[in-house]
C-alpha cells in the first residue's frame, strides 16, 4: 500500500533496558502509548471496581448476611459508581479515542501532545486522590476512610457536620482534578478533529468513530466544567466554610442536585456516543457493506447531544418538583429516544442483506443492539415521571442504568477491545477464547441484570444494606449474585485472551479485518510516526478506493 | 499510502488554526464553569438569613471596570501592532494593558480588603459572602492567570524574543483576555446591579 517498508534503523524496543522502557512510557507525548496507558489503567481501575462490585452482591446473595458492615457497604458502592463512571468509562473511551483519531483521519499526532499527557496524568492522579483516602481518609477518629456519600454525593451527606474526616475531600478532589484532565482530552479531540485531517477528509468524508468523538468533546467540555464548578463549590463548603449547599444557613441541597445531574445526564451520553462509534466501525466491517445512512447517523448524534442537555431533572422526579418541570423533563426525556431509535434502526439497516461474519467483534456488536434497546425501553419506562415516583431509587433503576453502561457500553468496548487489538498489538487473539468470553459475558450480564430488574418492581431499594427474608426478593437476588461469578470468568477469559495473544499469537498484519478506515493502511502497531507519508482520501472508504480501483466509492459519493 | 489515481486537481487543503479551535474550546468550557457560578448567585440572591446584604456594603467599581473594558481595546491595538511588525509599539500597548489589568486586581484586593475590615464579611459569613468571594473571586482568578501571561510576554519583549511571526499566538492569547473582559460584564451586572 505505501512506503510504510521504510524501516527504523534505531534499535527495537526490546533491546532497551527495562528502565529505560519505562522511562519512555513514563514521558511520552505519543498518542498511541497515551491511549494505550489511558486503556490499561481503566483496565485496573475495572478490576478494582468489579471487586468492590462483587463484595456488594456477596453481601446480598442472601437476607441478613453480614459480610462486611454496614458503613464498608457504603464505601463499597459509592467507590463502585465513581470509579467506573470516572476512572474505567471515560478513560477507556479517551484511551481508544486519543489512540484512534488520530490514526483515522490521517494524522501524526493528537494537535496538542503535550496537552496529551498532562490530560492522562491528572486522570491517573485523579484516581489515585481517590483510592489514597483508604489510607488517608481517616482525618477523625471514627470518621471512616474511603467516601461513603453515594457516587452523586447529594447535599448536606457532604456537609462537614455529616461527612467529618476526609474521605468526602478525597472524592471531590479526585474528581476535580481527573474532570480538568478530562476537559483538556476533550479539547484535544475537538482541535486534533478540527485542525489535522489528512487531504481530502471533509467533514462529510470523516469516519464515524471521529465525528461521534467530536460532539463526545463537545460534550464533555460543556457538561464537566459544571461538574468541575460544583465541585469548586463543596471545597469552598468544605474547607471556607461557605454555605453552597449548606442548608442550616439558607443553602440549598437541591442546587447540588441540578448543578450534579446537569453534568450527570450528558455524562451517561458522553459515554455511550464513543460506544456507538465503535458500533458504527465495526458493523459495517464485520457486515461488508457500508454504514447504513452515514448523515443520519450524524444528525441523530447531533440531535442526541443537544437533547441530551434537557433531560437531566428526570433524575430528579421523586424530589418533588413542580407539575410543570415534571412535565417538561418527561417529553425531552421520550424525544431524545428518537434519534436514538433512528441510529439502531441504521445498525440494523447495514446488517441487512449483508454477508455477517460472526467473528468476536461483531457478536460483541449485536449484543449491544439487543441491550441497548432494552436499555431504552426501560429508560423511557423510568422518564415518564409518574412511573419514576414508584420505581425510582429501586432496584429497577439499577438495573436499568446497568443495562445501558454494562449491555450497551461494556460491549461495545470489548467489541473494540477485539476489533483493534490487532493493531495495536500486531497480534491476533483466540478466537475460541473469545467467544467463550463473549458467551460467558452474556450469561452472566443477563443473570445479573435480567432479574435484578424483578425485585425492583417488588419494591427493593437500591443501596440497601440488607434485607429480612420472605419479601420474595430472595432468589433474585442469588441469581443477581451467580450472573456475577459468570461475568467475572468472562472477564478473566479476557485478561487471558490477551495476555497470550500478547505472547505468542499469530501476526495480525496490517489489516485483518479487510476493513476500510486508514489506521489499517499502516502497520500492526503503527509506527512512531504512524504513516510515513501523509495520505489522501478521495472518500469514507479510502482503503475500500484502493483495494477497488475499478469501482472506488468516490464515484458514488 | 498512495492515493487513488484521479486525475482531478484539488482545491489547497485548509484548515483552521490549532492555536484558534483550542482557545475557543478552553473558553467554551470555562463558560460552563462560570456560568453555574452566575446561576449560583442569581438563584441565592436575597435568601440570606442574616447580614450584610449586597444593598447595604457594596458600591459601583467604576474605575476597575473602566480599566478592565479598556484593556481589551489596548490588547487589540497590541496584536495589530505585532501583526504590522510594529514590535516597539507592540511594547508600548502590551504594557499599557499589564497596567490596566494590574489597576483591575489592585481595584478588587482594595474592595475585599474594605469588605472585611470595615463591614466583616467573608466567605463564610453568610450566602451573600460565600457566592461574592467564590463568582467574583474566579474571575480574578482568571485576571490573574492572564495577568502572568502577559507579564511573561513582557519580559520576552523586553529581552528582544517577541518577532512579528508570533503574531498568531499572542492574538490567540488576546482571545482570552477578551473572555475575561466579557465575563466582567456578565458579572459586573449580576453582582453589581441585579443583586443590589
Amino acid at each position: 500500500m505505501s512506503s510504510e517498508t521504510i524501516a527504523l534503523s534505531a534499535t527495537g524496543p526490546d533491546a532497551q533496558p527495562i528502565g529505560d522502557r519505562l522511562h519512555s512510557w513514563v514521558t511520552t507525548v505519543d498518542h498511541k502509548k497515551l491511549g494505550i496507558l489511558y486503556i490499561l489503567y481503566a483496565l485496573l481501575f475495572l478490576v478494582i471496581g468489579g471487586i468492590e462490585a462483587l463484595i456488594m452482591r456477596i453481601q446480598l446473595i442472601v437476607p441478613e448476611n453480614q459480610f462486611v458492615s454496614p458503613q464498608v457497604f457504603n464505601r463499597m458502592f459509592t467507590m463502585h459508581g465513581t470509579t467506573m463512571i470516572f476512572f474505567v468509562a471515560m478513560p477507556i473511551l479517551f484511551g481508544f479515542g486519543t489512540y484512534l483519531i488520530p490514526l483515522m483521519i490521517g494524522a501524526r499526532d493528537m494537535a496538542f501532545p503535550r496537552l496529551n499527557a498532562l490530560s492522562f496524568w491528572l486522570t491517573a492522579f485523579g484516581g489515585l486522590l481517590l483510592y489514597f483516602s483508604f489510607i488517608g481518609g481517616n482525618g477523625l477518629y471514627g470518621a471512616g476512610n474511603a467516601p461513603d456519600v453515594g457516587w452523586f454525593a447529594y447535599a448536606p451527606l457532604t456537609a462537614r457536620a455529616f461527612s467529618p474526616g476526609h474521605s468526602t475531600d478525597f472524592w471531590t478532589l479526585g474528581l476535580l482534578v481527573s474532570g480538568i484532565g478530562s476537559i483538556g482530552t476533550a479539547v484535544n479531540f475537538i482541535t486534533t478533529i478540527a485542525c489535522m485531517r489528512c487531504p481530502g477528509m471533509t467533514l462529510g468524508k470523516m469516519p464515524l468513530l471521529a465525528w461521534l468523538n467530536l460532539i463526545m468533546g463537545g460534550m464533555v467540555i460543556l457538561a464537566v466544567s459544571p461538574l468541575t464548578a460544583a465541585q469548586i463549590m463543596l471545597c469552598i463548603d468544605r474547607y471556607l466554610g461557605g454555605h453552597f449547599f449548606d442548608t442550616q444557613a439558607g443553602g440549598s441541597a437541591t442546587l447540588w442536585m441540578h448543578f450534579f445531574w446537569i453534568f450527570g445526564h450528558p455524562e451517561v451520553y458522553i459515554l455511550i456516543v464513543p460506544s456507538f462509534a465503535f458500533a458504527s466501525e465495526i458493523i459495517p466491517v464485520f457486515s461488508r457493506k457500508p454504514i447504513f445512512g452515514y448523515p443520519v447517523m450524524v444528525a441523530a448524534t447531533i440531535c442526541i447531544g443537544f437533547i441530551s442537555f434537557s433531560v437531566w431533572a428526570h433524575h430528579m422526579f421523586t424530589i418533588g418538583m413542580n407539575s410543570y418541570s415534571n412535565t417538561f423533563f418527561t417529553i425531552t426525556t421520550m424525544i431524545i429516544a428518537v434519534p436514538t431509535g433512528i441510529k439502531i434502526f441504521n445498525w440494523i439497516g447495514t446488517m441487512w442483506g449483508g454477508k455477517i461474519r460472526f467473528r468476536a467483534p461483531m457478536l460483541f456488536c449485536i449484543g449491544f443492539l439487543f441491550q441497548f434497546l432494552i436499555a431504552g425501553l426501560t429508560g423511557i419506562m423510568l422518564g415518564a415521571s409518574p412511573f419514576d415516583w414508584q420505581l425510582g431509587n429501586s432496584y429497577f433503576v439499577v438495573a436499568h442504568f446497568h443495562y445501558v453502561i454494562v449491555g450497551g457500553i461494556l460491549f461495545t468496548v470489548f467489541g473494540a477491545f477485539y476489533y483493534w487489538f490487532p493493531k495495536m498489538s500486531g497480534r491476533m487473539y483466540n478466537e475460541t477464547l473469545a467467544k467463550w468470553h463473549f458467551w460467558l459475558f452474556l450469561i452472566g450480564f443477563h443473570l445479573t441484570f435480567d432479574f435484578m430488574h424483578v425485585p425492583g418492581i417488588l419494591g427493593m431499594p437500591r443501596r440497601i444494606y440488607t434485607y429480612e427474608p420472605g419479601r420474595g426478593w430472595e432468589i433474585w437476588n442469588l441469581l443477581v449474585t451467580i450472573g456475577v461469578f459468570f461475568q467475572a470468568l468472562g472477564v478473566l477469559v479476557f485478561v487471558i485472551n490477551l495476555l497470550l495473544a500478547l505472547r505468542k499469537g499469530e501476526p495480525a498484519g496490517n489489516d485483518p479485518w479487510d476493513a476500510w478506515t486508514l489506521e489499517w493502511s499502516t502497520t500492526s502497531p503503527p509506527p512512531e510516526y504512524n504513516f510515513a507519508t501523509i495520505p489522501t482520501v478521495w472518500s469514507r472508504r479510502p482503503l475500500w478506493d484502493i483495494k477497488h480501483p475499478e469501482d472506488p466509492d468516490w464515484k458514488y459519493e | 499510502m498512495s492515493s487513488v489515481a484521479q486525475t482531478s486537481v484539488r482545491p489547497e487543503w485548509v484548515l483552521p488554526s490549532r492555536g484558534r479551535v483550542g482557545m475557543t474550546c478552553l473558553i467554551a468550557a470555562e463558560a460552563a464553569i462560570f456560568t453555574i457560578f452566575v446561576v449560583a448567585y442569581l438563584f441565592y440572591i436575597g435568601k440570606d438569613i442574616s447580614g450584610p446584604t449586597p444593598k447595604e456594603v457594596l458600591k459601583f467599581p467604576l474605575i476597575a471596570t473602566i480599566c478592565l473594558l479598556s484593556s481589551s481595546l489596548t490588547i487589540h491595538l497590541a496584536v495589530r501592532a505585532l501583526r504590522n511588525a510594529y514590535v516597539g509599539a507592540f511594547g508600548l500597548w502590551w504594557f499599557v494593558t499589564m497596567a490596566l489589568g494590574t489597576i483591575f486586581l489592585t481595584g478588587t484586593g482594595l474592595e475585599w480588603h474594605r469588605l472585611i475590615f470595615e463591614h466583616g464579611l467573608t466567605i463564610s459569613t453568610n450566602l451573600f459572602g460565600t457566592t461574592y468571594y467564590s463568582l467574583v473571586g474566579l474571575h480574578a482568578f482568571h485576571v490573574t492567570a492572564g495577568l502572568l501571561a502577559i507579564v511573561l510576554v513582557m519580559i520576552l519583549t523586553l529581552l528582544g524574543k517577541v518577532k512579528p511571526e508570533h503574531g498568531e499566538r499572542v492574538e490567540v492569547f488576546s482571545l482570552y483576555w477578551h473572555f475575561v473582559d466579557v465575563i466582567w460584564v456578565i458579572v459586573f451586572t449580576v453582582v453589581y446591579v441585579i443583586g443590589r
